[in-house]
């Protein structure tokens, strides 16, 4: 099998210094909402091309092999507003004759495009959501997830605050849905590496006027009280998805305790910080086309695009079913500057990939943890294993 | 004044010995900006060249005259002196150097440049560039045919063998291997091309006639989990029988029979084995140990790591004289 493709791939080289007319076109979708993200530290404002312009950089490290094997690919973008029907827009996207599509969309949205999406046989990559039910109860056969889960994160975190022996969580929750999604996947992991939340609070969100000298007054006075009743804690975790107070916690809680979660040590699948394993090039490769550092979403937007230049190259060139078919297979490894290769859990299509944990200015340290085993693969210490998912791929729609 | 007189001892001594009788090893260490140079009869560090920034490939020249090393964040391969020891001048590289290989007139640097999906070629004698050659992404390994006559370079994340006709400096096959492709090797007599696949756990035999991989190596080892082994440097015996294989963070060099492809054993080194480089008479490979920061020495013929010395900062490259 790996000789007649190599065979054919330098047929395709020597052909190819001829202008070619029969070059591969790869059209791939990338269907994102606008969306006004708002965050308590202008850094953490997301730039205009989050996620898109890691699709982008992918599409041109796709080009570069694809000039050896005659394909070329490109980045076909639509924005949803918030009233738009994301099953209206995959019409039209699939009308531009394009089958392969990442989403940077909320769970509800994903879910409805991707079941448009259905009959046409387009697969889809969750490039933003992390939701865990699209990887369980509500996963679908044609969405890929590169972006990691909630329960990804929340354990790659524990095991290094387990590890530190930081068992004695203060857990403080924040009132939007997101944060309360987080909040039990933190619980989840706490159980499950032998953390103990001493005690489980709620920040309410009561509205604030963050950017005036009296909001800054209010929050310095406000987390000191909020925290002086726990009980003694190693370690305070906040689930604040919605960044309504986390970025508020360090220096200011009664003891003086590190922060994680949400703010402090945070757990994410890339951080402009990241440079082992040879990340450096990955990164000046970013910076040098956008002027700004990659995040999370750019990554996870990348290794979709990289992902299926891989198939391509192996001969599955932007067709569906042989694409998801490759990357079940063994076949199937991706590089993505982790120090191991990422595969793909084949009973709810979520890619395998460690979690770094990152303070905003330096990674910390690298999840699974060493000593956190697995009989297949230590990366499966990480999220929702095979043994305890709801995900039914072959009786799920899609 | 003891200080002093065993102080100035010491450097005579070296003085007399160094540049006379013994084989010099060098080893780049990326992180601490130096390469450290090392006696091969007596296993001592003598001296400690500072270098520029992130010093990674490094390789004796074919007359054994200078030792060049790839500084990827100056942009440049500067020229050691192999007597005098220290930076004598510098080649035009080309942006962000990583690894580069001689024709075997030693007349012609190709230099592999990360960042830039190119090969550049340089005339070593007139320090000047001929040219560049397009490749795929991030190309790393690099190695030319014992007969002269085709250039290989492996590129990271386009995960081929790319061939470059040196007659024509044109590509002439790509051959895909596993993921993260970091180093390639010819057996002496041509007949086999040998390229490790970092991410991917293996190496791939590549048969140079045809552009075909004939085998693919996988290698295992007892209580190590699969994702830790990642095959980098390769070195291959002049009679082509043994070839060492440095496998990363499984902190093992494994030995395959050169003919059988089989894997005969494992050995244990440092940590985060990357580079090797035999001594003239082939009695000993030495091994970069990036993450350990030493270097460790395998005796060839008994198959047992003898020593380990503690060098620079992230030790990633090593070269030795021929002679």
């Amino acid at each position: 099998m790996i000789r007649t493709l190599c065979v054919a791939a330098a047929l395709c080289v020597l052909t190819s210094q001829v202008p070619a007319a029969d070059t591969t076109e790869i059209k791939i979708g990338y269907l994102r909402q606008a969306e006004a993200r708002t965050a308590i530290s202008l850094l953490d404002i997301p730039a205009a091309d989050d996620g898109v312009a890691g699709a982008k950089l992918a599409i041109d490290d796709n080009n570069t092999t694809g000039k050896f094997l005659n394909q070329h690919f490109t980045l076909d973008e639509t924005t949803l507003k918030d009233e738009d029907d994301p099953a209206a827009a995959i019409e039209k996207i699939a009308g531009r004759g394009i089958s392969l599509i990442l989403a940077d969309l909320p769970a509800d949205a994903l879910l409805k495009a991707a079941d448009a999406g259905r009959a046409r046989g387009l697969l889809f990559f969750n490039v933003g959501a992390i939701d865990d039910r699209l990887r369980e109860a509500d996963c679908r056969a044609n969405v890929v997830h590169t972006a990691p889960s909630r329960s990804m994160l929340a354990d790659g975190l524990a095991q290094y605050l387990v590890w530190k022996q930081w068992r004695k969580w203060l857990l403080v929750v924040g009132s939007h849905d997101a944060d309360k999604l987080y909040a039990e996947a933190l619980r989840r992991a706490a159980k499950r590496f032998g953390a103990t939340i001493v005690q489980d609070k709620v920040f309410a969100d009561a509205g604030g006027a963050r950017r005036t000298d009296s909001g800054l007054a209010q929050i310095q006075s406000q987390i000191p009280l909020f925290t002086q009743s726990a009980p003694d804690y190693d370690v305070l975790v906040a689930a604040d998805e919605s960044q309504v107070f986390a970025a508020y916690l360090p220096y200011r809680t009664w003891l003086p305790r590190p922060v994680a979660g949400s703010a402090g040590l945070v757990p994410t699948s890339w951080d402009g910080a990241h440079d082992q394993w040879g990340a450096v090039q990955l990164q000046n490769r970013f910076v040098q086309l956008f002027s700004r550092r990659m995040t999370a979403r750019d990554m996870q937007a990348w290794m979709a695009v990289r992902m299926i230049g891989e198939a391509a190259t192996h001969g599955h060139a932007a067709d569906p079913k042989a694409t998801l078919d490759f990357f079940k297979s063994p076949d199937f490894a991706l590089a993505a500057f982790k120090g191991q290769k990422l595969t793909l859990r084949d009973w709810n299509l979520q890619v395998r990939q460690p979690i770094l944990l990152g303070d905003g200015r330096a990674i910390i340290s690298v999840s699974p943890q060493p000593g956190f085993l697995h009989q297949f693969s230590e990366l499966d210490t990480l999220g929702v294993d095979r043994p305890e998912t709801k995900c039914r791929l072959d009786a799920s729609k899609g | 004044m003891m200080w002093r007189g065993v102080f100035l001892g010491s450097v005579i001594a070296i003085g007399l010995v160094q540049p006379a009788a013994a084989v010099m090893a060098y080893v780049s260490n990326e992180k601490s900006n130096t390469v450290s140079v090392i006696d091969t009869d007596s296993w001592q560090v003598v001296k400690t060249i500072k270098v520029g920034q992130r010093p990674r490939g490094i390789a004796f020249t074919k007359d054994d005259k200078y030792v060049l090393v790839a500084v990827g964040d100056d942009d440049t391969i500067q020229m050691i002196d192999a007597k005098s020891q220290e930076v004598v001048g510098e080649l035009p590289s080309g942006p962000d150097p990583e690894l580069f290989t001689e024709d075997p007139d030693g007349k012609l640097l190709y230099v592999a440049n990360e960042n830039d999906n190119t090969v550049t070629i340089i005339d070593i004698d007139k320090r000047t560039q001929l040219g560049a050659v397009q490749v795929g992404v991030e190309p790393e390994g690099m190695v030319v045919s014992p007969d002269g006559k085709i250039l290989v370079n492996t590129s990271e994340t386009t995960n081929m063998a790319h061939f470059i006709d040196l007659a024509s400096r044109k590509i002439v096959a790509n051959v895909l291997v596993d993921s993260r492709p970091r180093f390639g090797a010819f057996k002496p007599d041509g007949s086999e091309l040998w390229v490790s696949s970092e991410i991917g756990g293996t190496v791939s035999v590549i048969d140079p006639a045809k552009h075909v991989v004939k085998q693919k190596i996988a290698f295992a080892i007892p209580g190590l989990r699969a994702e830790a082994i990642q095959p980098v440097g390769i070195n291959i015996s002049s009679d082509g029988k043994k070839v060492f294989v440095a496998l990363g963070p499984a902190n093992r060099v494994a030995v395959v029979d050169g003919v059988t492809h089989d894997v005969i054993k494992y050995l244990l080194v440092g940590q985060r084995v990357w580079h090797m480089a035999f001594t003239p008479d082939e009695k000993y490979l030495v091994t970069t140990n990036g993450v350990s920061n030493d270097v460790s020495i395998i005796d060839v013929a008994s198959l047992k790591v003898v020593k380990s010395l503690q060098v620079g900062e992230l030790p990633w490259g090593v070269t030795i004289a021929r002679h």
